[in-house]
């Protein structure tokens, strides 16, 4: 059981990896663009972040930028949510400290095992 | 875990919906001169959002498209593609086919693969112009040659680099994944500690060497990697069988790793990952078909501000309060307490009308959900006539039934289409005519008092009364004699078969006419007219009620029975004045009400009701209505009073009735009929035979 923090502006993908977590035992907190994501990592403990790329007012890039910052966030699994395969892509976001990424499209099962490897 | 994903379709598709719209508007905004980074960034992300959906909801065929349009918006966004006009009517035609596919996925139904398949051809050729250097790109990983001896498993050296564990990565969780793929021996090499006074310990300074004895392919082995390959130093080395065991000398550094020994006896897990993760997917497939069969068209849910839901809480508990207070006072009732009974039934009134109120928000959408669309069409069908045209939409935050919402679209485009093309005029004859050279329509929606307005105004040549009368006379749908008023001559073109277009085109003239507008229109319970001056323009108005679910109305007696009349459709009631009423032709009744006769519709005639008092006219009150463009007096009884009523289908619960368009529940339990006016003409019109009204029409 773990805090996780699911982060997209699309709303049917948020509640799919809400749904997908909430079963595994996982407690989700949801947040629809990176600003209000690092509001509520800002004001709670959480134990990983899954966020999409492409959002408003602050990009899934920027916000992990911006968590890495925060002593409490220095080695919390941060993973990128991203239907782009493009290296660059996955080159910014671990420069930034990503941890990894999840590809889109992905299902349930696989959403839970990355989950499970990242929390050990 | 199986976990049904067909639970989120309605919102995917909801959003995505919205989200063609997003990209249909930015691109409808966007200056193929001028284009603003963020226009662009927002239409990417509305592609992109809906390609991430729909991968992962299953719809494969709306996400390979999806892929190939967002590339294009990719190198558009980052400036390596201008977006000229040519690749904004590419996207924009693409727009068109994604909403299509999402209609079809929706609908259960399948697109038409073919102009799919066509637009991504188009797609793609735009994108390889440019993209030649990517194709190189890609060539570089081809597996390793096939050998012949059998593989038997992997051989790798793993040196993470320092700062490894800065991005959230874990070694151990890495050997972990490695273990669950088969049999893995794992010897540490900590020659790279520092000595202790040194150490950091957010740093990694130990290094393994790994040996996999499991036949897996390279890309399981580079995939548990992927993450960290550019933090760490790696070489992955295939063993053979029959491959020379590994030198034990290499291993001076090289000591067992105690902390880790339950790892090196991990068996893999029972069945690999990407097994069980395909066969979820086919699961979810065949389920998804499944629900496709049922053919589930617009199930109909809606999204709600929750500023409206918590609106709704209070109002329930506002209720429940007044009720429980009630209820205590009927506990124990003195008849000195009828004050504060009726108090509290006020009360109670006052919150059943506020909740409906509310409930009824909930329905309410903007009518921009209906407007949207028009830009677009003006767009494309200025160009395909050759004509400029400015649109304006005014009111577009009117708030309006979703259901009404979703049937006025189509009477809207027939109307927008028809101004278009018959009412604006080409650059020329406006420039002749004395008129800027951009035409212009306007669509305005707003609230008067009860009812919605909608208006579809042109600045074009205006409806031309001597061409619709030749018309309608050659159609034989009115006599050539028949002196009529503008306003009338209007009225002709909502009768069936009545079409000046004069040769048939995409445009208009499809065989939908306006006789099919005004009967939509009326079959919402409003009605729509017409004002045109020639040369300076036209405007077709359309009034509606604000719900489907209730309605104004005004209760009459007929005999024993109560009828409904819409208020909408009433112009005033009056007392009959003896001398006022003309017979025409010595049978049908008239009414003169101003210098207007009107034909009288005795309603008990109408419906057979017995037991009617009004036999005489002047013994009844005749109620003005007016449907269609007609306006006639309905012989009632007696009016009871005005009050809203619930509307419940007839045809759902019984059969559609002539003359009546539902029912209601009165407050003593009984069922009474809500007159549909221009029914109820038809069938005076039709019934009374020998007294033929004569319409003044």
């Amino acid at each position: 059981m773990a805090n996780i923090l699911a982060v997209d502006d699309s709303a049917s993908m948020r509640q799919m990896v809400a749904f997908t977590l909430k079963g595994a035992g996982h407690r989700v907190i949801e947040a629809s663009d990176g600003l209000e994501a690092l509001d509520f990592a800002k004001s709670q403990g959480v134990n990983l972040v899954i966020t999409d790329v492409n959002m408003p007012n602050m990009d899934g890039i920027s916000l992990i930028r911006e968590l890495r910052c925060l002593s409490a966030y220095r080695f919390t699994p941060l993973l990128m949510l991203t239907t782009e395969s493009s290296p660059d892509k996955k080159r910014r976001g671990k420069a930034a400290g990503a941890t990894g990424w999840i590809v889109k499209p992905f299902n349930p099962q696989q959403l839970l095992n990355t989950v499970t490897k990242v929390l050990g | 875990m199986a976990i049904d994903l067909s639970q989120f379709h309605q919102v995917f598709f909801e959003e995505s919906f919205e989200g063609v719209g997003v990209m249909e508007s930015g691109l409808l905004d966007m200056d193929p001169g001028a284009v603003d980074a963020e226009q662009i960034n927002t239409i990417f992300r509305a592609a992109h959002s809906i390609k991430g959906g729909s991968g992962t909801f299953g719809f494969n065929d709306i996400a390979a498209f999806t892929h190939v349009l967002e590339s294009l918006l990719d190198q558009m966004r980052e400036g390596r593609r201008q977006p000229t006009s040519e690749v904004r009517t590419v996207l924009l035609r693409s727009v068109d086919v994604l909403r299509d596919m999402l209609k079809a996925a929706s609908g259960g139904s399948s697109p038409d693969d073919e102009s799919v398949k066509h637009l991504q051809q188009e797609l793609e050729e735009i994108l390889s112009n440019r993209e030649r250097a990517a194709e190189t790109e890609k060539s570089d990983t081809g597996p390793a040659d096939p050998d012949t001896h059998e593989l038997i498993g992997w051989h790798l050296v793993f040196c993470p680099l320092p700062n490894i564990m800065r991005t959230g990565n874990d070694p151990l969780r890495i050997l972990r994944e490695l273990a669950s793929l088969g049999e893995l021996d794992v010897r540490g090499d900590i020659s790279q500690l520092p000595r202790f006074e040194h150490f950091n310990p957010e740093e990694c300074h130990l290094s393994w060497d790994l040996r996999l004895h499991a036949s897996v392919e390279q890309s399981r082995i580079s995939e548990i990697f992927d993450w960290v390959e550019d933090e760490c130093d790696l070489v992955i080395l295939p063993i053979h069988a029959g491959d020379p065991a590994p030198l034990e000398t290499t291993g001076q550094s090289l000591v067992p790793v105690a902390a880790l020994p339950e790892l090196s006896s991990v068996k893999a897990a029972d069945p690999p990952v990407d097994r069980r993760a395909g066969n979820e997917r086919r699961r979810t497939d065949r389920r998804t078909g499944e629900r496709r069969t049922q053919g589930v068209v617009g199930s109909g849910s809606i999204r709600v501000d929750t500023r409206k839901i918590d609106n709704l809480m209070n109002m329930v508990g506002e209720l429940i309060i007044t009720q429980s207070m009630l209820s205590l006072l009927g506990e124990n009732f003195k008849i000195e307490q009828v004050e504060r009974l009726k108090d509290g039934l006020d009360e109670m009134a006052r919150h059943t009308r506020e909740l409906q109120e509310s409930v009824m928000q909930i329905r309410m959408l903007p009518i921009s959900f209906a407007f949207n669309r028009f830009p677009r069409l003006v767009h494309d069908l200025g160009a395909q006539l050759g004509k400029q045209v400015e649109l304006k939409m005014t009111g577009e935050s009117t708030e309006l039934d979703k259901s009404v919402i979703e049937k006025i679209g189509d009477p809207l485009v027939h109307l927008v289409r028809n101004s278009l093309d018959h009412g604006i005029e080409t650059p020329a004859d406006r420039l002749e005519a004395g008129k800027p050279e951009v035409g212009r329509i306007e669509l305005r929606a707003c609230h008067k008092s009860g009812t919605i307005v909608i208006e579809v105004r042109d600045d074009g040549r205006g409806l031309d009364p001597e061409l619709i009368l030749g018309k309608a006379v050659e159609k034989g749908l009115v006599d050539a004699e028949a002196k009529l008023s503008h306003q009338q001559v209007y009225e002709l073109v909502f009768q069936a078969g009545f079409s000046t277009a004069e040769n048939v085109n995409d445009v208009s003239g499809r065989g939908v006419g306006m006789d099919v507008v005004r009967r939509n229109i009326n079959e919402l319970g409003g009605s729509i007219e017409i004002e045109s001056v020639p040369g300076r323009g036209s405007a077709f108005i359309i009034r509606l009620p604000l719900t489907l679910a209730i309605l104004d109305a005004q209760t009459v007696y007929v005999g024993e029975e109560v009828y409904i009349i819409p208020l909408l459709s009433i112009i005033e009631s009056v007392q009959v004045k003896p001398d006022m009423i003309n017979l025409v032709a010595g049978r049908a009744e008239t009414y003169k009400l101003r210098n207007e006769y009107l034909p009288v519709i005795r309603l008990y005639e109408v419906f057979g009701v017995e037991g009617y008092k009004a036999r005489a006219l002047t013994e009844g009150i005749l109620v003005i209505v007016e449907g269609e463009g007609r306006r006639c007096g309905i012989l009632v009884d007696e009016l009871i009073g005005q009050q809203q009523v619930v509307i419940k289908s007839l045809e759902a619960n019984y059969e559609r009735v002539e003359g009546v368009s539902g029912a209601t529940i009165l407050g003593n339990g009984l069922v009474a009929l809500i007159l549909d006016i221009p029914g109820v003409m038809r069938l005076a019109n039709t019934s009374l035979e020998p007294r033929t009204l004569q319409w003044s029409a």
